[in-house]
């Protein structure tokens, strides 16, 4: 299957954001995935055209990178951190029930092509363990029971949303924003979860605050 | 006296739609642009100096020394690059700022660029936060909307563009060099230095590298002066930042406050640990920095203190763990983290990590014998020191501290046949009382 004359016109696109167009081959291969469902052959030839480079380059590139898959990945991306605090806090628990529940082990995608369950490393919100991610978005907090939860009204095409975020677009549809193509989604959601604003609140409660600015007239606190 | 907790950065976090440019102006945001604007670029930079902010990203470079390392006189194009590449195990603040004020870090990326000259910056992301990466696309958006970025900014003649780049899942790209390569699009491997970026960096051209906490609290400090921001924290580490408690404590999340806080007061303030449990062991600044136990509790947190306890202050990402926790099993996982995330590059760290791995899954099944421990020593040492970047050296961390601590508890695993402790009983849903 070659790529739309289409996709071919944003792989250009996005090369033309960068002062040296191969800059732009790893956001180019996040829109091979969110038009072919994963890196394909085409979408490897594809970039190296238009960049100048070899395919062998281009496919050095795509296999560094874990978020670009090979193989079809699922409408949903689940992925359950198991690195040491999430593990410790139960990512290791719910990883092991989602694989019974699923019938699926690690990178591997339901008969139905829905869900591909993957664990991955420390995704940066320590403060929510356990971690799942859906899509690349946050699941905090959870349970092998809420990660069951959530993995079925996916299956059942109920509309799911992020713990601290919008509802869950398909992979493809994230595959595409990360290639700086907006959905119109980031007004959704909250500014922060509830961990997010533990320190603050405390603040607030007591008090406590950064000290008057040494230039006078500017207001304290403010975050100019 | 400064107080306990001294919001700056997470200041507006709790604002209604904070991520939005209405609620980032409402509140004097970009305001400071005419301000930095009305100061020559080496006036701006002698001003981050002055307030003696070091790198947030953990290693704690003096940010405005490293801007002037750029070489004004090269007639190349000035970078200004962002490492929003938040990946360090247990860290976890970059994140949240992006999230709920991208306009903060938007708003520092142009007075640091215009500080170095730079015309175009780049904000690299890590491609596994979907939401984030949308609000700060937004963000620079709407900075562009408002004439906050395009040229000729605010009537001053200064141009500056910014490009928001997702990466692709690769621990390695936090580290600068490895950054670059992701930047060019390559695969992500750290650069031999010299030459350093501030020479030869984005496209062999002069490159300011800077963490989004970094580039975040420059904002305040040209809007309030350096002096302010030096009257917080401790002599040789300013200023505010932001402590992530993750982990065995009853309210873990961010708390930001001066440097040199104690771990003692950020437990207290977190709720203390969980009930029936103690402090066992913490990472001052993320799994690469050595492990420290309950007898550093009132170690102040800035760079001095923690380093004189033989860690790292790093990223200030505090992971609590009780006596729950099996050491080894705490070990061994982040190895297996270091051993897949290596880029492959330097052989110390590619065979030393994946050696280090085979060693620690034997123990931890209770196989082999106490010369293991040492084995692990030795390895470590042929590892430290010996590599490009310091993904090896971070990988050293955990084994050796962890040893140095706990022993015995490696060796309880040899007679004890395999991990003496229950999982279930570490987990946030166990304390219903499965671990009793």
């Amino acid at each position: 299957m070659t790529l739309s004359t289409e996709t071919y016109a944003e792989l250009r696109e996005i090369a033309a954001r960068y002062p040296e167009p191969r800059s732009g081959l790893l956001p180019m291969l996040h829109l091979v995935q969110s038009a072919e469902g994963r890196i394909t052959p085409e979408g490897i030839e594809a970039c190296a055209e238009l960049l100048g480079v070899t395919a062998a380059e281009v496919s050095g590139v795509a296999t560094f990178y874990t978020m670009y898959k090979r193989r079809p990945v699922g409408d949903y991306h689940v992925g359950v951190c198991t690195n040491t605090l999430c593990a410790v806090m139960g990512g290791d628990a719910i990883f092991e029930r989602l694989k019974d529940h699923l019938g699926v082990g690690n990178d591997e995608t339901t008969e139905d092509g829905k869900i591909t369950l993957e664990h991955v490393e420390c995704n940066a919100a320590c403060d929510y363990a356990p971690v799942v991610m859906v899509n690349w978005e946050f699941m905090d907090n959870m349970t092998p029971e809420t990660a069951m939860q959530i993995i079925d009204d996916l299956r059942a095409g109920k509309e799911v949303h992020s713990t601290r975020g919008p509802r869950i677009v398909t992979w493809r549809e994230a595959e595409r924003v990360l290639a700086g193509f907006p959905d119109g989604l980031a007004d959704d959601g909250p500014a922060a979860g509830p961990a997010s604003l533990v320190g603050l609140g405390l603040a607030r409660e007591r008090g406590w605050t950064a000290p008057s600015s040494d230039e006078g007239g500017e207001q304290k606190g403010q975050n100019q | 006296m400064t107080d306990v907790l001294t919001p700056v950065l997470t200041d507006n976090w709790d604002q209604e739609r904070s991520w939005t440019l209405a609620s980032y102006a409402a509140r004097g945001g970009y305001r400071t642009l005419d301000k930095a604007f009305a100061m020559t670029p080496d006036a701006v930079i002698d001003a981050v100096k002055e307030s003696g902010l070091r790198g947030r990203g953990g290693a704690g470079f003096p940010t405005g020394m490293k801007w002037g390392f750029i070489p004004q006189d090269n007639p190349r194009p000035k970078y200004l690059v962002v490492n929003a590449d938040e990946s360090e195990p247990g860290t976890c603040k970059d994140i949240p700022l992006m999230m709920a004020s991208p306009h903060t870090l938007v708003e520092g990326v142009i007075i640091s660029s215009y500080a170095i000259r730079a015309n175009k910056a780049f904000i690299y992301i890590r491609g596994e936060v979907l939401h984030v990466i949308r609000r700060v696309q937004r963000a620079v958006q709407e900075a562009y909307d408002a004439g906050h970025l395009g040229t000729n900014i605010h009537g001053s003649g200064y141009d500056l563009d910014i490009v928001v780049h997702a990466g692709a899942g690769a621990y390695i790209c936090g580290e600068e060099t490895a950054l670059l390569e992701g930047l060019e699009g390559r695969r992500g491997q750290p650069r031999l230095r010299p030459p350093f970026p501030a020479v030869a960096g984005l496209y062999a051209s002069p490159t300011v590298i800077n963490n989004v906490e970094s580039i975040a609290s420059v904002p305040s400090i040209i809007a309030n002066g350096h002096a302010w921001f030096a009257s917080m924290g401790t002599e040789k580490s300013k200023g505010v930042g932001i402590f992530s408690l993750s982990g065995h404590v009853k309210r873990p999340g961010q708390y930001e406050a001066p440097l040199g806080i104690t771990l003692r007061t950020l437990i207290d303030l977190a709720g203390g640990i969980r009930d029936g449990h103690e402090l066992k062991f913490w990472t001052p600044g993320g799994s690469s920095t050595p492990l420290l136990t309950a007898e550093h509790l009132d170690v102040p947190l800035d760079f001095e203190g923690v380093g004189a306890a033989g860690s790292m202050l790093g990223t200030r990402a505090l992971q609590i763990f009780d006596d729950t926790t099996c050491v080894v099993r705490a070990t061994l996982r982040w190895t297996e983290f270091y051993k897949h995330e290596s880029c492959g590059k330097c052989t110390p760290c590619r065979e030393g990590t994946w050696w280090l791995v085979q060693v620690l899954a034997a123990l931890e099944k209770g196989q082999g014998t106490e010369a293991d421990l040492d084995l692990l020593l030795d390895q470590c040492d042929n590892i430290l020191g010996r590599s490009f970047c310091a993904l090896a050296d971070g990988a050293t961390s955990p084994v050796a501290s962890s040893i140095q601590f706990f022993r015995d508890e490696y060796v309880a695993h040899l007679t004890h046949g395999g991990c003496p402790f229950d999982p279930a009983a570490a987990t946030l849903f166990a304390t219903a009382g499965a671990q009793v």
